[in-house]
This record gives structure tokens, C-alpha cells and sequence, in this order.
């Protein structure tokens, strides 16, 4: 008996296979995007990770100079610490410039490594020498040395001849390096400094209280963590993203399973008159559900695996050009996001199927099927949809002001777009209504009314429309404008002509004595040194630079806000300025006071843009960087002449100094490069734009298949009243575009407030910078007329159907009419 | 005694692969070529106390003390302090650039326990190192210090299960090795320079699991440098250093031939009087009687040691058969008992064991 009413019960979807290929498409979409990204952020994560075990095994934390303390950490300290007893692996670390190429360069004592994985990373059993039975320790210990580098950062740095010999290991962080002390010391110049001292065992209380004060214990992880946080946002976003499309794709799913069941209620009605009990029914209608559920879902995860694989390359992309964050761009199977793929797909299906459950228990069991449109009781429901959905805009607007933090932004724009979401149907009805009352000829009356009461089985598939058009909106607006004002920030910034960056001080010295030379011949050559301090500041990294009086500082800094005579303070030595991120971090703005060690300045006279940084950085005096590091490196410079003597002194330099073009960048590459970053950065983006606007056109297409059987009957009294088929199919193309239309005037306002929340609050709170919003009428103009696409094409498929209709299966539905 | 487990450290040690390194160039590299070191010379005349320092145009060298003590209660225990020193390249720089390697070995053991710790550092910054003047040899907070002559010492070593502080008075002369301290290692002509003081006399408290305890007895010192200490066919070496109630001290080592290759043994008396007597090559003999299972590997623990000239035949016994030295590069390492013609107490060191 059961296994016979499950037979019967399956003989639907062998009936109506397209319904079938629309639900498993449905669940396998929204299982696909989400196990996307969930893929990736768990691939990017356990990059970090993995970065981290290398570098760290973290447990103990480490010694670093106390926070803004001009005194630096020195190998003295190390050796005196160790001969107390303390357990410690010393790290020497900075940025190396080889090749071309900035690496990051981490230099550990290899007789005391500070981690197993790294001391089994430099074993000689990893080592293609090994076999040659020289020793791969000594080749770390002794020049000229040995670096171990990720596959893909060597490809960059062996195109050129490299002095050291390199050793491979995937599980080190892209762009990173990591060599032994004595190298890392000597090709870094750091010879009597350390950057921290990793514990490698437990510190006693009273070891802590014996550190000199100069030195500190903390826990805090020195990069992963920071790379962790620094990423969060970026996650915070992606997972959004994939939350919904998720969204969007059960949309699709609920529809179907709503319909399937509605055409079963004849079936359900003769196996409840067979003896089927309503529990039995109900059961078997889960094992169903369960059963699809579970194929579209190993669907959707194969998918998945595949679309986050392509645009994996995209986000490392991202990850690394807006936060410096090494991701891989391989990716591996991990159970978490497997487990997490198939959980939310069973969750969503259970979601988007328990209206129709609810339906089914409490339905009469001798009701005939109904398919007429539900009349008030519909129109009473819109309603009820417009309250929720004011209500969860309004919880949104609560959030953002409860919760000061990415999360309530987050918050905010899911009660937005839920709230517009669930507020459409009303929306669309009211439209139409008043459509219909202030048309006169009957066949528009007609069509406005018809509309009107396909309201209910499109609404879904409409909703998901506006989603996805609004997301469109919002994020192509944000995206534009943030690259416009990127480029002005970018012409404000980048004012120099020509950057020098030099091998080592001597040679910085040598170049800086060749150009005051120079300046005697060519007046209009300024030379303005690039020099900073790296220390960090309440737990975050930043940079200290130090600015010579110039005009291209005073005429083109890209300020927010400052106070009168901000530059003049500056230069005085009275004043700083810091960046948009440091003073969202900080929460400190001009006015404030910075909380530098004694004989920095500290008074904070302005702020200004600062685009793609992730750290915080401070602009003071040179002579007040000079007078507290004296030790500060002059390795860059920035070159200010007449745009026409530009490259005829880039040939001269490297004429007649020992600088390579290798060592000169010149303004209108760093452009370009920077702008290349930019726009790869938000390819990710755009990729999932478009896939959720295509998930949308599927949800249309799939309401309107499903809704063909039903039209039948309200078509074909019109017809039979003289309108040719032709003509029927013409409107029923017009009635989707005026839907579509209709969504679209909704989905603009909103597209426009999701593009403010992510200008104004998320990337504040993401990134550190606020951007101005700019708005791009055209780039709407193309994205309504591509929902508008969308919804035609969805729309064509019944409209070819309605035209190619016989008479013949017109007639039936006379001849069938009860 | 060249082949002082010191050796261990030599440069290619620091491979840690040692089975290959075994089968190609003798234990722990001890056998390859010193380029650009010196060599030790038959003519090289010791002038202390500047050569109880460090001597870094050599490849390899130790400092290198081990006692054998008593509690109260009559409970034996054996200690060793050991500062290795390995160069990558002759001559030394200050700072990271250094191309001088440091090794400390410590240990504490009894019937019961062996307990055993290790230290690596890197010369040039400070963290390990020698002085004269006074004396001092270090790494991190393990010292061995002393005035310049090292008629007095104190030498501590902690870890994390055991710990010792020890202070030693000598009570007898340096003994040099070989011909004035140039003692050959091999018959293709491996020498070290290698003295001893054998008599410290010790006073001290070891840290142990269960506490403090106060001990005392007899230690001995060890120094030995050299380039090439090992020649190509060797892998290991036996070393024996014992002192007997008569009041008589032997050091005798065996060089193990690999694949067939002769043995080449040598070896020191040294009277209770004082005097002092190379052993002609072949007159010191030791045969393993019983071995024992340590960490997956057979090793002797159990030797006849005959020396027909001294009418000498005595069973050398470990106290503990698991004195395994379980550091970079592994070896045995532990006090033994003398019984037979002659009684007493002594330290084995047994390296090259697969």
C-alpha cells in the first residue's frame, strides 16, 4: 500500500518532467552558489591559517617593542632573555625587494624554528638535495643562502637570476619568503634588530613581570589574525552575496513545490479515499521531497565546487590587491563547506516546501482542486505582505542604529530587501489596479485585470527579479563609484612624475646626491624623499611618513576634512594628519590627539583619503620622523618635473646611475597597474551579479511554464470573443514586460538605497574609507533593459506556445468547462 | 676521544638525516674533507689558558664534563655537561653572519631515570660562546664557568624535568693525550688535540622530578678540537673514560671500521701518581659482552676491557642501559661500574649505533 501511493505519488514528476527539471534546478542553483561561496571563503580562510601554522604555532604569543615605544626590539635583548632562560625563536621580518617584485620576507633562527611545520618544511626529506646527500639545513644557515617560497611566488622571482638557492613548499604563503636569520638579516640590513620573539613554551608570571620595559608579551597573532580580521568584511560580504542568491534560488523552489502540490490534490484526494491516512500522505510526501532534495543537492555541490573554482583566481585577486592577504588560487574539498552545501539545501527545501505542508494538513480532504484565482483572500495577503515588509524595512533602520558594526549594515540591508521584497505584490497590484482605472478600451482594461490575477503564482519569480535587479543597481553604482573617485584620488595621489625606489641607503644616498645635481641644470626637477616608520599603534599596523614642505602635498592631498593651516602645523612640526582608516579605527578626527610616544606630534589637524589601504597610516614633518628614527631607510623618492622632461630624465638615470628600469616606476604605469587591480577586484563581483539576474530569469521562466495550464481557461473565452492568437501572444509578451517594468521602477529606488548603505555604511565599516556616491543614469537604462530582456525571453517561451496553439485545444477548454 | 660524540655536531651532522650521511661519510660527517680549516699539527704546543678557549679555524670542538656521584643515601648518578662547537666555515664574525654553530648537551642519570635535553645556537650574537678570562662557556642559560685555569669550576644546566648546579676543585694536573696532546685517530693519520682534567672533585645539588638533591663525587673534562677527527672507513667510535678505587685512570677509545676495515684503538693510563702513559695503538681492548634493546637499536652495554700491560680485566657495566642521548644526533652516553681485576666507576659514550 504505501509503497504503491509513493509510486503514484513519483508518477507526477514522470508526467511533468519540466516541473521536475525546474525544482531539482531550483535546489541545485541555490545549493551551487552557496557552496560557492562558502568554498571560497573556507579556501581563502585556511590560506590565512596555513600561513599562520607556518609562521606561528601561536599558542604562547610573542615578545615584540612595546606598543609605540620609539625603542626598538635588539638582537642584545634577545641574547639577554635567552641567557635568563627564556624559550624564545626570533623572527626578523620586512619587505624585500627582488626581482621586481615586494615580497614579504620572514626570517627565522632555523636552529630554534618556531613551528614543527617549518622545521619539517626545511627538512632535507622535502628537499630535492636531500638526494644528493648535502645537507638542506646548512644550504638555510650559509650564504648564500636558501629561501623557501610558494610555486606561484617563485615563477615571479626566478625570472630573473636570483644569488640563493630556492626551495618550494606549497604551504607557505604567496608572497611570502622564508629564510633563516642570517639571511633574512643581511639581505634586509637588519643586522641588530629583531621584529618579535616567538614563545616556545609557556612564560612564568614572573618571567612577564621581569621584561625590560621596552619589551612586550602579547598574544594577539602578528599577521594571520590580522589578515583574519582585515578579511572579515570581505567574507562578510561574499557570504551575503551567496545568502542570496540562495534566497533567490529557493524562490524557484518554493513555486514549484506549491504548484506540484495544488495539481496533486485531485491525486491526494483519491489516496485519502483509499484509506491513506494524512500523516501517511504527509510522510511520504517528505520522502519525496527528501529524495530530490538529496540529488540536487550532490548536483548543486559538484556545481558549486566548479563555479567557486573559476572564481577563485578572481578573489585571491581581490583579497590580495585590497588587503595584501595571500589565498591560493588552487582549491580543495573541505567537509565544512560539503557539510554546510547539503545542510542548507535540505534547510531551504524544507523551508520553501512548509507552506505547502501546512496546506496539505490542514485541508479538507473531500475540497475540490481550485485553481481560480483566490479573489480577496489574495488581495487580503498583499496586504499583509505590505505591513511585514515595512516592518522588516523598519527593523532594518533599528539595526543600523542598534548595532554600530558591519553586522548591523548587514542587518539593515537584508530587513531592506526582504522588507521591499515581501512589499513587491502589494506594490504590483496597487499598480496595476490604478492602471485599469485610468484605462477605457476593454481589451487594455482586459490585460491590466488579467495581470493583475497572475499576480499571486508570479509573485515569487517577481520578487527574486527585483532582488537580483536591485543588487544590480546598488552594486554597479557602488562599484562605479568608487572607481571614479578612485581615479580622482589616484591623479590627487599619484602626483609625482617618477618614483625611484632604490636596492639599499647607499644607494638611496648615491641617487639622491645624483639628482641635487641635477636640479642645478633642470629647475624644474623637485625631489621629494618617500620615508616612513612602520610600528603599530593600539593592535593595527601602521606607517609613519615623513613629507617634505612641498606644493604638491599642499595643493593635491586628497583631505576629508582639516583644520585652518592643517599643512602649516605639519610642517611646523605642531600637527599631523592621518588617514580615513586610522580615524575610523580610532574613532579620532581633527582636534583629536593621537596617542604617539613622547616627541611625536600627536595632534591630529586633518584627515584624508586613502584608497585600498588596509593600515593606518600618519603623515607628519620630516624633520620629526628624521629627529625620532633617525634610522628611518631613504630608499624612495618621488620626482616632480614638466610632464615633457619626463622621460628624457628617466633615460639619464639610467645612464648614468647604477638604478635599473626595475628600480623607476613612472606615474602613468602606477595608474594603469593600480586600475588593473581595481577592476579585477570587483570581477567576482559582477560574475555573481549576473548570476543571480540569470537565476531570476529562471524563476520567471519557470512561473510562467507552470502557470500556462492554468491560462487556458481565461484565454480562451477572449479569443473565442475575436482576438487572434497573434495578438494573445503579443500581449501575453506585453503583460511580462509590464510586470517586469513595474518590478524595475521598484527595484531602482532600491538598487539606489542598497548602493547608499554600501557606499556610506558597509565600506566605512569594511574597509575604513566612505565613499561619494555618484549616480550613473545609464548604467540603470542598461540594467532595466536588461531585466526587461530577461523577463521577455522568460516570457517568449508561452508566448511561441500561445501562438502555435491550436483552436482546437482552445475549444476544449468549452468543451471541458465545468 | 676524538670522537667524542662532540662530534655528533660537526657541520654535516646538522643535516639531520643522519642514516645517509652514516652510510657515506662516517658518523655525522666526522669523515668528509675540511676544506680551508686547519689542521691539528704533532708539533702544536698547548699554551693555556688561552686553548681552553674557543678555537674557531677548526671545524669542530667541545667542552665536555661528566660526573659520577652519590647522594646520601649511597643513590648513583651520573651528569654530563657538553658545549659543542661546529663551524660551517673557518673564523668567526659578530653578529647573525657567524658561521660557527653551538651545541649544548645536558644530562642526569640514574638506575632508573635518564633524562636529557638539548640547546642549539648560533655564534656571533652572543647566545653561546667562550671566554678565557675568567673562564665561561655557555649557551643561553647553561654555563660552565671557572677562573682561567679551570682549577675551579661551577657548571649548571636546567631543563625542564631535571636540572643540576655543581661546583668541581681539581685535584690533579691536565692529562695530554696522544704525543703532548695530539692524539691520532686513525692509521691514515685523523689526529685531535686532547686533554683532560680527570679529577674534579664535585660538590653540588641535581634538581630532579622529586626534588632537590645534595651530591658528590668525582668529575672529568674533557677538550678536544679538530677538522677531520674520523677517516672515511670509520663509523663510530667506543669511548671509555674510568677511574678506579686504586686510584689509576684509563681513557681508551675503539674507532670502528666500517665494511671490514680495521678498528683502530688507542688510549691514555694515567697513574695514581700522576704519571702519565700513551697506550701503544692495539694495547687497549674491549669486547662487548651483552647488549640491550635502546630506542629500536642493539647496543653493547655490557664490555670486557682488557689492557694486558696493566694485568687490567674488568666488566664495564651501564647503570642504566637506556642512557640514550635522544638530541639532533643520538648516541649512548652514560655512568658505568667497574667490577674484575679492577673496581671503580667511569662514563661509556658509544656513537654510530643503527
Amino acid at each position: 500500500m504505501i509503497s504503491a501511493a509513493l509510486v503514484a505519488l513519483l508518477s507526477h514528476w514522470r508526467r511533468h518532467r519540466f516541473q521536475l527539471f525546474t525544482l531539482v534546478t531550483g535546489l541545485a542553483l541555490a545549493a551551487a552558489l552557496w557552496t560557492a561561496v562558502q568554498a571560497i571563503n573556507s579556501e581563502a580562510r585556511a590560506s590565512y591559517g596555513r600561513a599562520e601554522a607556518m609562521l606561528v604555532q601561536n599558542q604562547h604569543g610573542y615578545l615584540a617593542s612595546t606598543t609605540g615605544s620609539s625603542e626598538q626590539l635588539q638582537l642584545s635583548d634577545y641574547v639577554a632573555l635567552r641567557r635568563m632562560g627564556w624559550d624564545l625563536s626570533p623572527v626578523v621580518q620586512g619587505e624585500w625587494n627582488i626581482a621586481g617584485q615586494q615580497i614579504d620576507l620572514v626570517g627565522f633562527d632555523f636552529l630554534n624554528p618556531p613551528s614543527a611545520t617549518l622545521a619539517e618544511v626545511a627538512s632535507p626529506e622535502s628537499s630535492p638535495s636531500a638526494k644528493t646527500g648535502s645537507s638542506a639545513l646548512v644550504q638555510f644557515l650559509q650564504p648564500p643562502g636558501r629561501v623557501l617560497l610558494h610555486p606561484e611566488t617563485a615563477k615571479e622571482i626566478q625570472r630573473a637570476e636570483t644569488p640563493f638557492s630556492v626551495q618550494l613548499s606549497t604551504r607557505v604563503p604567496p608572497g611570502t619568503a622564508l629564510a633563516d636569520v642570517s639571511f633574512a638579516s643581511r639581505v634586509l640590513n637588519r643586522q641588530k634588530d629583531l621584529s618579535r620573539l616567538i614563545l616556545l613554551s609557556p612564560p612564568g608570571a614572573q618571567d612577564l613581570a621581569s621584561l625590560p620595559n621596552h619589551i612586550q608579551h602579547r598574544t594577539g597573532p602578528p599577521m594571520g589574525g590580522e589578515m583574519a580580521k582585515l578579511t572579515e568584511s570581505f567574507h562578510l560580504n561574499l557570504t551575503a552575496f551567496g545568502f542570496l542568491s540562495f534566497a533567490v534560488g529557493l524562490f524557484i523552489v518554493q513555486g514549484t513545490i506549491s504548484l506540484a502540490l495544488e495539481q496533486r490534490r485531485g491525486q491526494f484526494r483519491t489516496l485519502r479515499c483509499l484509506g491513506v491516512s494524512r500523516r501517511m500522505l504527509c510522510t511520504l510526501l517528505a520522502v519525496e521531497i527528501t529524495l530530490i532534495t538529496f540529488i540536487a543537492a550532490c548536483i548543486g555541490l559538484i556545481a558549486g565546487f566548479f563555479l567557486a573554482q573559476a572564481l577563485l583566481p578572481g578573489v585571491s585577486v581581490t583579497l590580495s590587491g585590497l588587503y595584501g592577504a595571500p589565498v591560493t588560487a588552487g582549491l580543495s574539498l573541505r567537509p565544512s563547506w560539503i557539510i554546510s552545501g547539503f545542510a542548507m539545501t535540505f534547510l531551504g527545501a524544507f523551508v520553501a516546501s512548509s507552506q505547502a505542508f501546512f496546506t496539505l494538513w490542514t485541508l479538507p480532504v473531500l475540497q475540490l482542486p481550485s485553481t481560480q484565482a483566490r479573489g480577496q483572500k489574495v488581495i487580503r495577503s498583499f496586504r499583509a505582505g505590505a505591513f511585514l515588509g515595512c516592518g522588516l524595512i523598519l527593523c532594518g533602520f533599528v539595526a543600523l542604529e542598534i548595532l554600530d558594526s558591519l553586522t548591523g549594515g548587514f542587518v539593515f540591508l537584508a530587513g531592506l530587501m526582504l522588507g521591499a521584497a515581501v512589499f513587491l505584490p502589494f506594490f504590483l497590484n496597487f499598480s496595476l489596479r490604478l492602471g485599469k482605472l485610468y484605462s477605457h478600451r476593454p481589451l487594455v482594461q482586459w490585460l491590466w485585470a488579467d495581470t493583475a490575477a497572475q499576480l499571486p503564482g508570479l509573485s515569487l519569480a517577481l520578487m527574486a527579479l527585483l532582488l537580483a535587479l536591485a543588487t544590480n543597481i546598488g552594486v554597479s553604482t557602488m562599484v562605479s563609484s568608487f572607481r571614479l573617485t578612485f581615479l580622482g584620488w589616484m591623479d590627487q595621489r599619484l602626483s609625482a612624475a617618477i618614483y625611484i625606489t632604490t636596492e639599499d641607503d647607499a644607494q638611496g644616498r648615491a641617487v639622491e646626491a645624483w639628482l641635487r645635481q641635477e636640479q642645478n641644470q633642470q629647475p624644474g626637477l623637485r625631489i621629494l624623499p618617500i620615508r616612513y616608520h612602520e610600528t603599530t599603534l593600539q593592535g593595527g599596523k601602521i606607517r609613519i611618513y615623513g613629507l617634505r614642505d612641498d606644493p604638491s602635498y599642499r595643493n593635491n592631498w586628497p583631505m576629508i576634512s582639516a583644520q585652518d593651516g592643517a599643512w602649516d602645523a605639519v610642517f611646523q612640526g605642531a600637527g599631523l594628519l592621518i588617514n580615513e582608516q586610522l580615524s575610523y579605527r580610532l574613532g579620532l578626527g581633527p582636534g583629536d590627539q593621537l596617542n604617539l610616544p613622547s616627541g611625536w606630534p600627536v595632534k591630529i589637524t586633518g584627515t584624508y583619503a586613502d584608497y585600498g589601504n588596509p593600515h593606518g597610516q600618519v603623515l607628519i614633518s620630516m624633520s620629526q620622523l628624521l629627529q625620532n628614527t633617525p634610522e628611518v631607510e631613504n630608499r624612495r623618492f618621488g620626482l616632480h618635473l614638466p610632464p615633457s622632461e619626463v622621460q628624457n630624465l628617466i633615460n639619464r638615470i639610467l645612464e648614468e646611475t647604477e638604478l635599473t628600469r626595475e628600480n623607476l616606476t613612472d606615474q602613468t604605469s602606477v595608474k594603469a597597474r593600480s586600475l588593473a587591480v581595481f577592476d579585477q577586484t570587483f570581477r567576482v563581483t559582477g560574475a555573481l551579479n549576473i548570476l543571480t539576474l540569470a537565476v531570476a530569469g529562471f524563476a520567471i521562466l519557470t512561473s510562467l511554464a507552470t502557470l500556462w495550464n492554468q491560462r487556458l481557461p481565461q484565454l480562451a473565452p477572449i479569443w473565442a470573443m475575436g482576438v487572434s492568437r497573434r495578438t494573445l501572444a503579443g500581449l501575453d509578451l506585453l503583460r511580462s514586460l509590464l510586470i517586469a517594468a513595474l518590478t524595475a521602477c521598484l527595484a531602482l529606488p532600491l538598487g539606489l538605497l542598497l548602493a547608499w548603505v554600501l557606499l556610506d555604511v558597509i565600506n566605512a565599516k569594511a574597509f575604513g574609507w566612505r565613499l561619494p556616491m555618484h549616480l550613473f543614469p545609464l548604467d540603470w537604462l542598461r540594467l532595466i533593459a536588461m531585466a526587461l530582456l530577461t523577463a521577455g525571453l522568460a516570457a517568449l517561451i508561452s508566448a511561441w506556445r500561445l501562438f502555435r496553439l491550436q483552436p482546437s485545444d482552445l475549444l476544449k477548454v468549452f468543451s471541458n468547462d465545468r | 676521544m676524538i670522537a667524542r660524540i662532540g662530534c655528533l655536531v660537526s657541520v654535516v651532522l646538522l643535516s639531520m638525516s643522519l642514516a645517509s650521511h652514516l652510510a657515506a661519510q662516517g658518523f655525522a660527517g666526522l669523515g668528509t674533507r675540511a676544506d680551508g680549516f686547519l689542521e691539528p699539527r704533532a708539533d702544536y704546543r698547548f699554551s693555556f689558558p688561552k686553548d681552553h678557549g674557543a678555537h674557531p679555524d677548526y671545524r669542530i670542538e667541545w667542552w665536555y664534563l661528566t660526573a659520577n656521584l652519590k647522594d646520601e643515601t649511597g643513590t648513583v648518578y651520573g651528569i654530563q655537561w657538553t658545549l659543542f662547537r661546529t663551524a660551517l666555515a673557518p673564523g668567526d664574525v659578530v653578529g647573525w653572519q657567524s658561521p660557527q654553530i653551538w651545541m649544548g648537551h645536558a644530562a642526569l642519570t640514574s638506575a632508573r631515570d635518564h633524562f636529557s635535553a638539548e640547546r642549539l645556537a648560533r655564534g656571533g650574537i652572543g647566545q653561546a660562546g667562550l671566554q678565557t678570562d675568567p673562564f665561561e662557556a655557555w649557551i643561553d642559560h647553561w654555563s660552565m664557568t671557572g677562573d682561567p685555569e679551570l682549577e675551579n669550576i661551577e657548571v649548571s644546566a636546567k631543563a625542564e624535568d631535571f636540572g643540576y648546579a655543581l661546583s668541581g676543585k681539581a685535584s690533579s694536573d691536565l692529562v695530554l693525550h696522544g704525543a703532548d696532546g695530539y692524539s691520532v685517530k686513525s692509521a691514515s693519520g685523523q689526529a685531535s688535540y686532547y686533554y683532560s682534567q680527570p679529577d674534579y672533585e664535585i660538590t653540588g645539588t641535581l634538581t630532579l622530578p622529586s626534588g632537590p638533591v645534595s651530591v658528590e663525587g668525582m668529575g672529568w673534562l674533557d677538550r678536544e678540537l679538530s677538522s677531520q677527527p674520523l677517516s672515511e672507513d670509520q663509523s663510530g667510535w667506543d669511548w671509555f673514560s674510568l677511574r678506579f678505587d686504586s686510584g689509576d685512570k684509563l681513557m681508551g677509545f675503539i674507532l670502528r671500521g666500517r665494511n671490514n676495515a680495521p678498528d683502530f684503538r688507542s688510549g691514555t693510563w694515567i697513574s695514581a701518581n700522576g704519571a702519565v702513559t700513551a697506550l701503544t695503538p692495539g694495547a687497549f681492548q674491549a669486547l662487548p659482552v651483552e647488549t640491550a634493546m635502546v630506542k629500536g637499536r642493539r647496543i653493547p652495554v655490557k664490555w670486557q676491557v682488557m689492557l694486558a700491560d696493566r694485568d687490567l680485566s674488568v666488566t664495564v657495566e651501564a647503570l642504566n642501559p637506556q642512557s640514550w642521548m635522544d638530541t639532533s644526533f643520538a648516541y649512548w652516553e652514560g655512568p658505568v661500574t667497574v667490577s674484575g681485576s679492577h673496581t671503580g666507576t667511569g662514563y661509556l659514550e658509544m656513537t654510530g649505533y643503527e
